[in-house]
């Protein structure tokens, strides 16, 4: 227990106190001053023609890009068209990720044959397996889910399964005194110890999922962020690119927090 | 006494098979208790008490012999045994009051009058307004009375405590006991504790039962009788007795650091 007695602080603990607030103030000054000095810099050195704009794009050309895309209603339908992909894809990546751990911890047999295929799997790059989706599933919206789910697929797969074998032993011993099932066991103890695991693996679905989802939309889509990058990219507008890298950053900041939410709601009982 | 014979053990050996060869963890282990007893039972570490307690819950087979509780023969986890493994194994996830309804659900026995017995030892010992809490919330102590509730719940004939405070600071441990031996006491439980600390195996226990290095065989037992006003473990301590038991069995065990 600290100590939390009620007594006036003292000076020295106020002074404490203050040093703390300022030098809080201080990193965030400079965290924004960061971000100000590069964009005025960047604004600058094109206004003064150090680079060329053409090939460098321009903070305010940027700004004026997203406004035209929100005009013509092209910002929220390829950011929605994205952020729905990835919703999906990191979703289902987990879900079916815990799914297979599940059926691993179930047989042990089964986690032993399939140990060096996991391992091979997961250090296998998956985008390499893009084109492969595409022929499979077809050009469309399917298999650039399909690519965001199987770039999180394996790691979800062995990081549930690594959380499940963590549990401690003492509490599964103490369900089986109680008479348990398996499937108790894993009801009542393995699933419910193991969400922090799996909370975990979401969040870093998250990043996964958005390298899956982009590399499928530079493959085939006809909208998206990733989409645009590459049209844009196509026909050198370079504007057009920048806008989408931010407006993608800012998404993927967006959904990170969310997750972050998330965790802090389903673990309560921390 | 003349108390029935509760827990029967048969000459139970117990053999571990691993990659490197054979383990003889048990030999030829023959014991009773009697309904309302407390056994102690101390050992060196690795003599295979842990197991012998395993084998008696019924998570463990043995190699050899058999076990009875009453005229039943243990083939399997049964309700008449409440086991508690090491530290308290509350569920952080539930709330104090899920957790000591956690081996009623397992069994499928979520019925009004059992529940209304979990409640009303929630209230008998202080936890009652801790309900909603989780096990977070809890002081040490506090979590190990919920433990033990827990177990209790499903009215077992007999508790299995393995090694049950070690998880505890000294201080922390000493009070824990006093306090689960009081609640035992007051349920009327036949127990068995399997511990390493010869001064909690004496202080608890009406019989110390010390089991030999593996493979682990009784090398003694002892009734304890300490001449104490008060008969709790933290009183028993001070008992004249109590160095004497001390000092047998601490012989007994032939420890050498």
């Amino acid at each position: 227990m600290p100590d939390t007695e009620k007594r006036p602080a003292s000076a020295a603990y106020l002074a404490y106190l203050e040093q703390r607030r300022c030098s809080r103030r201080r990193v965030m000054a400079a965290r924004i001053l960061l971000l100000a000095g590069i964009i005025l810099l960047w604004e600058a050195a094109a206004v003064l023609h150090w680079i060329d704009p053409f090939i460098t794009s321009q903070p305010t050309r940027i700004l004026r890009t997203i406004v035209t895309l929100y005009r013509e209603g092209g910002l929220f339908l390829h950011a929605g068209v994205t952020i729905a992909e990835t919703v999906a894809g990191f979703l289902l990546g987990t879900l079916a990720g815990t799914l297979v751990a599940v059926i691993l911890w179930w047989s042990d047999f089964l986690a032993e044959v399939l140990e060096p295929y996991l391992v091979v799997l997961n250090s296998l790059p998956k985008i390499a397996l893009g084109p492969v989706l595409i022929v499979w599933l077809g050009q469309g919206m399917q298999s650039i889910v399909a690519m965001a789910l199987f770039v999180s697929l394996i790691v979800t797969i062995i990081s549930v399964y690594a959380g499940f074998s963590q549990v401690d032993e003492n509490k599964i011993k103490l369900l089986i005194s109680f008479g348990a099932t398996k499937l108790q066991i894993l009801r009542l103890v393995i699933l419910p110890a193991s969400i922090p695991t799996i909370v975990s693996a979401l969040k870093i679905n998250v990043g996964l999922a958005w390298v899956g989802v982009i590399v499928g939309e530079f493959l085939v889509s006809r909208a998206g962020l990733g989409y645009l990058i590459v049209y844009g990219g196509q026909v050198f507008r370079l504007d057009l690119v920048m806008a989408s890298v931010i407006i993608l950053s800012a998404a993927a900041a967006l959904m990170y927090q969310a997750v972050v939410l998330l965790e802090k709601y389903v673990l309560q009982w921390r | 006494m003349g108390a029935e014979v509760l827990v029967t053990v048969n000459n139970v050996s117990m053999t571990y098979h691993s990659p490197e060869g054979e383990i003889h963890a048990l030999q030829d282990i023959t014991l009773q208790v009697t309904e309302g007893e407390f056994v102690s039972i101390v050992g060196p570490s690795g003599c295979g008490k842990t197991t012998l307690l395993n084998i008696i819950a019924g998570l463990l087979t043995p190699t050899g012999g058999e076990v009875y509780i009453g005229d039943k023969k243990v083939t399997g986890p049964t309700s008449l045994v409440g086991y508690m493994p090491q530290s308290d194994q509350l569920f952080e996830w539930r709330t104090i009051w899920k957790n000591v309804l956690l081996g009623l659900e397992v069994q499928k026995k979520l019925r009004p009058e059992t529940v209304a017995f979990a409640a009303q030892m929630l209230e008998n010992y202080g936890l009652a307004g801790f309900k909603n809490a989780y096990p977070s919330q809890l002081s040490g102590g506090m979590r190990q009375r919920a433990a033990l509730i827990r177990t209790l719940a499903i009215n077992p004939s007999i508790l299995l405590l393995d090694e049950a405070f070690s998880a505890l600071d000294y201080q922390t441990r000493l009070l824990v006991a006093d306090d689960i031996k009081q609640i035992i006491t007051r349920e009327n439980k036949t127990t068995i504790l399997v511990t390493h600390d010869i001064a909690e195996a004496i202080s608890m226990a009406d019989r110390v039962v010390v089991l030999s290095k593996r493979p682990g065989r009784i090398k003694a037992v002892h009734d304890i009788r300490l001449t104490c006003a008060v008969r709790t473990p933290l009183r028993c301590r001070e008992a004249p007795e109590f160095r004497e038991y001390f000092n047998l069995i601490w012989k007994e065990l032939d420890v050498h650091a």
